[in-house]
């Protein structure tokens, strides 16, 4: 009746697992009680839940991100206390829980952690940079989300219900079949991240199509702005890899419940196939990743050095190239199993020359702030530590490149340095950066500076705190994935890193405050006029936070950094554009269909990790009702009179009339 | 006012509008067939994965029955008329949308209905007899590729002929309306879609394969 599951399943003898599955369990019965309770829930479900806004979309993507990167960072404490206790010693985490913690680390961070933040961002940017008034397909993307959030509870229950996978963020067969991973971990990961993997697709098809096909008049291709070309290239690189992720996992799974051979060791599996094929979606997941940071930086460090992107084209240009290349250089990752040394020396080369798009790039930003008058608020203290610290990750990413080295530094500690080098530099100090940059877009105030910049520093310091010693401690030898080692020369670093950990934290918490803060001093941190930072694209055109339809008349565009030069001409006819001529606007209604698929998503998903078969039936059957349902309404849009769209933009108007007024700075 | 109002005074809204590139938003015809274009484009891409995967595999029959040994030409010959058939007939029914004619309609596609279950049901029939026979996925590496390849494509056939079933009920209970007609369109380019991937199988796993 139940599968495989039972009270057993439950780790009552593990006192880590369960007290931190009570504390979250305990939190969010809190929340949920306290929604009820007080009655935000009619207004959460209306305004949140049900929302197809792509900014609500966005902030709730975010939300999730901050959630599981808290999860993740969590697992990373536990794994370095743990190594810094393990010297000769068995510590405090069992082998076996050990292995857990790291798989689950890998897999939140960057499928629960990182994605999301990127994705979230580009929700709620995308659209206004583009001028238009949402996405291509709102009720696709409201699925995407809660499908994305699916993928997530389903690792966090594996916390309470049986166990997660052992097997790293990349379940390697043999390991991962189910000869030597005969529980349910693998499982977990597989429909965590299948599930979550098909949100995020339909994400990439979504924006691929909004990007291409909705564009304000005027906005053609080489008037985009740098984040919309950088999220379109990531959304590319979705539509293309992910479909090969979906393959494989799918091939894996068939061997673990079919008893397939696609990856087995007996009756002719081939076992490297499987690396091959996560690796062709995998290397051009982590640009997927870091293109979008790439875009956020762009926009960051033009705004506060109040200039223009410096080369432009060549910006575009090196996106493209990177999205192209991406694809051919996947072999890095597995050097050390025996193509050859004519295969390994020609994808060596590709990955080398990988990294000439990323110095264009660099220079690039560089050349941005040369001469520029650079404000140092918090979004641009993220760039300028990005910069830095990702040449070093890139310099770092070549010597890997270099096969006679990766033969010696593979699967060492110096890898995992590299790796968290670009992924930590360069996507998380992006996503910090987008976050600070657009939360008073997002929520009409801006974040606390001094938090902010507290929380900064103290993340770049204990960042390489942590992982300096962590390049070291691997060049001395030590293999990464250690429950437990013996060597005295590694005790030092290993115990630094330790260190470094504490300051992350509490640059972790500073992160925390800040945002405590600001919600508390908000009247002060208002944003009034919807264009805090002097920006120059369309986002800040609108209103903070923009109303549903972000713009009441669509803007028209003539040039790059439209807003710019729109706000140039106020400033030098000392008055605003005239008013648009209201007209109603007809807006997508919102719709519960994403969370009610995600719903049986999830019991489907639950269901198939514990072989509950009638189970499965009944979420598939739900899923597909919902989407009848869903394709039977009549009424998908509503409109909004053209007198609620005059009162909404003459409102700004009015804040923004007054900032003019009061405007003392240069003038053109 | 109505959304037909709307849709005549506000040229850029964002379900619509005239014009592409230079004129704002395209109209949302376009922005649906290019995004269903897009999603296509990625089916194609896992199928070629699973298409990589078999070529990998194909020579690794662990001791066991070759795609010589194991497939019926004639059987899959009459599959592959049975699939073309259908997407000739699903044309007709674009046709007669085109044309406004629901009695034509409800015919080409419950032809077409007929001639996808046809082939689903000799592909099955293929299966079975294959697994009676202990030629069953589990036997080698190059039979679970073949299950699982041969086997996608026939899940894509059986969700779009639940799709047809749907799209049949919808244009029933509410005619040829806008939306739904854009629905069409999607429908009939996936099924379009599953006779090219039908003919890249055809020949890579049973051509191929019988010769080998
Ligand atoms: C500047 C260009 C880069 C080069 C030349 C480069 C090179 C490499 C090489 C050769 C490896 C394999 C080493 C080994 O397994 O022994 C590797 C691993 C890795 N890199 Fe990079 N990389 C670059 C940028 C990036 C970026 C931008 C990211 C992410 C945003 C990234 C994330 C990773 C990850 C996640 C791994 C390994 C994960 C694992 O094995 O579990 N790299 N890199
Ligand atoms: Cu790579």
């Amino acid at each position: 009746m139940l599968g495989k599951l039972s009270w057993d399943v439950i780790p009552f003898d593990q006192p880590l697992p369960m007290i931190a599955s009570a504390v979250v369990a305990l939190t969010i019965l809190g929340v949920l009680a306290w929604v009820f309770l007080a009655g935000h829930f009619p207004y959460l479900w209306r305004e949140w839940i049900t929302s197809v806004d792509h900014k609500r979309i966005g902030v709730m993507y975010t939300l999730l991100a901050l959630l599981m990167l808290l999860r993740g960072f969590s697992d990373a404490v536990m794994m370095r206390s743990q190594q810094a206790l393990a010297f000769q010693a068995p510590g405090y985490l069992p082998p076996d829980h050990f292995n857990q913690v790291f798989s689950a680390h890998g897999t939140i961070m960057i499928f629960f952690g990182a994605m999301p933040f990127v994705i979230g961002l580009m929700n709620l940017v995308v659209p206004l940079q583009l001028g238009v008034r949402d996405v291509a397909f709102p009720t696709l993307n409201s699925v995407s989300l809660w499908l994305t959030a699916t993928g997530a509870l389903l690792v966090n229950i594996s916390l309470v219900i049986g166990e997660f996978a052992r097997t790293g963020w990349l379940p390697y067969p043999p390991l991962s079949e189910t000869a030597y991973s005969p529980g349910v971990g693998v499982d977990y990961y597989l429909w965590a991240v299948q599930i979550a993997g098909v949100g995020t697709l339909l994400t990439g098809i979504n924006f691929v199509t909004t990007i291409l096909k909705m564009r304000a008049p005027g906005m053609s291709y080489l008037r985009m702005s740098m984040f919309c070309w950088t999220s379109l290239a990531a959304s590319l690189l979705i539509v293309a890899a992910f479909p090969i992720l979906t393959a494989t996992l799918a091939m894996l799974t068939l061997d673990r419940y079919f008893g397939f051979h696609f990856f087995t060791n007996e009756a002719g599996g081939n076992m490297l196939m499987f690396v091959n094929l996560i690796w062709a979606w995998g290397h051009p997941e982590v640009y997927i990743l870091v293109l979008p940071a790439f875009g956020i930086f762009s926009e960051v460090i033009s705004t506060f050095s109040s200039k223009p992107l410096f080369g432009y084209r060549s910006m575009v240009a090196a996106t493209l190239f990177i999205c192209i290349v991406s694809f051919m250089v996947w072999l890095h990752h597995f050097f050390t199993m025996g193509a050859g040394a004519d295969v390994n020396a020609a994808f060596g080369i590709a990955t080398s020359i990988i990294a000439v798009g990323t110095g264009v790039k660099i220079y690039n930003w560089m050349f941005t702030m040369y001469g520029g008058r650079i404000r140092f608020a918090t979004p641009m203290l993220w760039s300028l530590g990005f910069m830095v610290t990702f040449v070093i990750g890139g310099m770092t990413g070549v010597l890997l490149a270099v096969p006679p080295a990766d033969f010696l530094l593979h699967n060492s500690l110096f890898l995992v340095a590299h790796f968290h080098n670009v992924i930590i530099g360069g996507v998380l100090f992006g996503a910090f950066a987008g976050y600070t940059y657009w939360f008073p877009k997002a929520f009409g105030f801006r974040l606390h500076e001094g938090w902010g910049k507290l929380a900064f520093w103290l993340t770049l310091i204990g960042f390489y705190a942590t992982f300096v010693p962590l390049y070291a401690v691997g060049l001395l030898g030590m293999t990464r994935r250690m429950q437990h080692f013996d060597v005295p020369a590694w005790y030092p670093w290993v115990l630094v890193a330790g260190a470094g950990m504490i300051i992350t934290t509490a640059g972790v918490v500073a992160q925390i405050i800040q945002l405590v803060v600001s919600i508390r001093q908000r009247a002060a941190l208002r944003d009034s006029t919807g264009d805090p930072w002097d920006g120059r694209s369309l986002e800040w055109a609108t209103p903070s936070p923009p109303p549903v339809f972000n713009f009441a008349a669509l803007p028209h565009v003539e040039g790059e950094e439209p807003y710019w030069s729109i706000k140039q001409r106020a400033r030098e006819q000392n008055r605003l554009r005239d008013e648009p001529e209201y007209e109603p606007i007809e807006m997508p209604r919102n719709s519960p269909t994403g969370f009610i698929c995600a719903f049986f998503a999830t019991v489907m998903g639950f269901a198939l990790i514990w072989h509950i078969w009638w189970m499965v039936a009944l979420g598939a059957l739900g899923a597909f009702a919902t989407f009848v349902v869903f394709a039977w309404r009549d009424k998908p849009e509503y409109v909004i009179s053209a007198a609620e769209v005059a009162r909404i933009d003459r409102a700004n108007r009015s804040a923004r009339r007054e900032a003019l007024a009061t405007y003392t700075g240069p003038r053109p | 006012m109505t959304a037909m109002d709307v849709r005549e005074r506000d040229p850029y809204r964002i379900h619509g509008g005239h014009g592409h590139a230079l004129g704002g938003p395209a109209p949302i015809r376009i922005v649906v067939g290019y995004g269903f274009w897009i999603f296509l484009l990625s089916d194609i891409v896992m199928f070629s994965a699973f298409f990589a995967a078999y070529a990998v595999l194909a020579g690794k029959t662990a001791g066991g029955p070759s795609g010589a040994e194991l497939f019926n030409l004639r059987n899959v010959a009459i599959e592959t008329a049975a699939l073309l058939l259908s997407s000739f007939t699903c044309g007709l029914a674009g046709l007669a949308v085109t044309a406004r004619r629901s009695s034509w309609f409800y015919v080409a596609m419950t032809v077409t209905f007929v001639l996808g279950a046809s082939f689903i049901l000799l592909e099955l029939r293929e299966f079975v007899h294959m697994v009676a026979s202990g030629a069953g996925p589990t036997r080698s590496a190059f039979l679970s590729a073949f299950f699982t390849l041969v086997g996608c494509h026939g899940l894509h056939v059986t969700a779009g002929l639940l799709w047809l079933l749907t799209m049949m009920a919808q244009i029933f209970a509410k005619g040829f309306r806008d939306d739904i007609l854009r629905r069409f369109m999607c429908f009939s380019l996936f099924w379009h879609a599953l006779d090219i991937i039908w003919v890249a199988l055809f020949t890579v796993v049973y051509l191929l394969g019988a010769s080998r």
